[in-house]
């Protein structure tokens, strides 16, 4: 291009203003296609800012029949009467407890599994991948009664282990975690092994650190997903001072009728957590996410 | 060395004990159990009496269990492809943007997703509200007066579907936008060059270079949207679930409510195969995907 234009000036200086324009033109488009993409995130928004400006307004204003995009008067009353008259804070600590139960159990099973399809040799190993491998078609959901009934036998519903046991299975932790241990390079493993180092000290000495990362995002996703699942936890529990804060705010209205704000209030108790954890761990959420989809991050 | 071998079999075998007897315990034995349950007459808790393929042959006349099929294909239509396009659409609008901006853009069409769907539920019965919701100004607008959406027939499923993909359109942007990086932008500046206009870099570059993902998208999307319940079930509480009942919904009523555990086995086990049909295309195809 420079050739071109040292070459012959005269082409140059008559395409530069045409150039110019276009240029010009491409930015006003662009500029409409940003405005239009600022609008419309601020439209995909709304529902949830509506939501929890709702939850700020008194009863009274709530439904008043003019549409007010902030409070007149803000108040967390709505908030004080969720925690006062609803089991919130027991279906807080159900959740908790039932997530972080899942999570570390699906963690530490998939990344020992994971460790040893990846690195060691052991009859059986290629039947188990190829079951992991096939279990990811199927829908756990087909499975809810026969897991109810085994779930009975065992006597653990209305239980926070019933809760936890049937979210377990989830194949792709492991499918994650054997991509990046195969990764690992081979001389840290063989270097461990000249100190006679212990699978077990190899595996949470070397695999384990190098690939914190990775733990933590599916930890959160994991997590997160628990917290979210409706169906079962819905199945599992019948007792409300037993249920988890997602199936609770559904379930059970407290003894003064419909108050708007209220209800909103308990939603937005009942998301909090997660919303605060994914705006904190924004890379780690998109990084998981891509990876259990089978995308690299 | 032979020791060396064995002793390598054995910390393997313990690594992977816990996974086993988890996978066993709760996920092969109630698979087996599904399959064993949908021959009988049992109900929900309790023992029955071996019947043979009577459940499947009375579940091939049942009405409900067509129309519940028909309900899911239904939301499956309504959801699978809007939903993709939709995510590819924000997904090239996201991508235009830099830096902060982008975040802030991204996380605004994100944040839904990572929303319990029960909290979805309550946000969106208040968004659509009959005398206080925000939505019924255009929806005065256009039907001249006040519409209970959740409790009219014809637009049950479709308000369904469009909560649906506001909830879940991230999962799709977020998959998208990793597919839209990864084409190089030589190839967008050559076509700028070539003074190519917007249409036709969509059309001739960005398109056929993104379709794998957008076939990933699809695939997932239409595994997950067969199983729908939660959505379904929560914005029909208090009107009649009948018209609008889905599949995961009939197995439920079925086994929790009518207490016929049996049939609600052969129904799990039809939703089964379906689910594994669609999910072994998506299996070749991501395959098809790592082998590239």
């Amino acid at each position: 291009m420079s050739v071109a234009e040292s070459r012959n000036p005269d082409l140059a200086a008559t395409q530069a203003p045409a150039k110019m324009r276009t240029m010009k033109a491409l930015d006003i488009g662009g500029l409409i296609l940003t405005l239009i993409t600022v609008i419309f995130a601020v439209l995909w928004a709304f529902p949830i800012y509506w939501g929890v400006i709702t939850s700020l307004k008194p009863e009274s204003q709530v439904i008043a029949k003019t549409v007010e995009f902030l409070p007149r008067t803000w108040t967390i009353e709505a908030y004080w009467q969720v925690l006062v008259n609803t089991m919130i804070g027991r279906w807080y600590i159900n959740s908790l407890i039932t997530s972080l139960g899942v999570t570390a159990i699906t963690l530490a099973t998939s990344a020992l599994t994971a460790y040893a399809l990846s690195q060691l040799r052991f009859p059986g190993r290629l039947v188990l991948w190829y079951l992991i491998l096939a279990s990811f078609m199927v829908p756990l959901t087909a499975l809810i009664v026969n897991h109810f009934i085994l779930m009975a036998q065992l006597q653990l519903i209305n239980n926070w282990m019933g809760v936890i046991l049937p979210q377990l299975i989830h194949p792709v932790v492991i499918i994650v975690y054997k991509n990046f241990f195969d990764s690992v390079p081979k001389e840290y493993r063989e270097a461990a092994k000249m100190d006679s180092a212990s699978e077990w000290r190899i595996f949470s000495r070397i695999y384990l650190p190098m690939n914190w990362g990775v733990t933590t995002a599916l930890a959160i996703v994991t997590f997160i997903g628990a917290w979210n699942n409706f169906l079962w936890p819905f199945l599992a529990v019948s007792k409300p001072e037993m249920m988890n804060v997602a199936v609770g705010i559904t379930q059970v209205n407290d003894a003064f009728g419909v108050q708007y704000a209220r209800e909103l209030a308990a939603a937005i108790l009942a998301a909090l957590l997660v919303a605060v954890l994914y705006l904190i761990f924004q890379r780690r959420v998109t990084q998981a996410i891509m990876l259990s989809a089978g995308v690299k991050g | 060395m032979l020791r060396n071998h064995s002793r390598e079999t054995a910390v393997a075998l313990l690594f992977v004990l816990p996974f086993v007897l988890i996978y066993g315990v709760l996920f092969l034995w109630p698979t087996v159990q599904m399959v064993l349950l949908s021959f009988t007459d049992a109900p929900l808790i309790g023992p029955g009496k071996w019947i043979g393929i009577e459940n499947y042959v009375e579940m091939f006349d049942d009405r409900r269990f067509w129309t519940s099929v028909r309900n899911t294909a239904y939301f499956v239509a309504l959801t699978v492809i809007p939903n993709t396009l939709i995510g590819l659409a924000i997904a090239m609008m996201v991508s235009r943007l830099k830096g902060w901006q982008q975040s802030i853009i991204l996380a605004m069409f994100f944040l839904p997703y990572i929303l319990p769907v029960s909290v979805v539920y309550r946000i969106w019965n208040w968004m659509f509200n009959l005398q206080f919701g925000i939505m019924q100004y255009p929806l005065t607008w256009i039907f001249g007066e006040a519409t209970p959406v959740f409790r009219t027939q014809w637009m049950f499923m479709p308000a369904v579907a469009f909560v649906t993909i506001w909830w879940t359109c991230g999962f799709n942007i977020l998959l998208f936008l990793s597919g839209l990086r990864s084409i190089s932008t030589d190839i967008y500046e050559a076509a700028a060059l070539d003074n190519a206009s917007r249409w036709t870099i969509f059309r001739r570059i960005t398109w056929p270079l993104i379709w794998p993902v957008t076939a990933l998208v699809l695939t997932i999307q239409l595994i997950l949207q067969l199983k729908i319940f939660d959505q379904v079930y929560l914005f029909v509480q208090g009107g009649r679930p009948d018209p609008s009942m889905v599949l995961v919904q009939y197995i439920y009523n079925q086994a929790f409510q009518k207490n016929e555990g049996g049939y609600a086995a052969a129904v799990s086990v039809a939703l089964f195969v379906i689910v594994i049909v669609f999910s072994v295309l998506q299996f070749q195809f991501l395959r098809a995907r790592g082998e590239k």
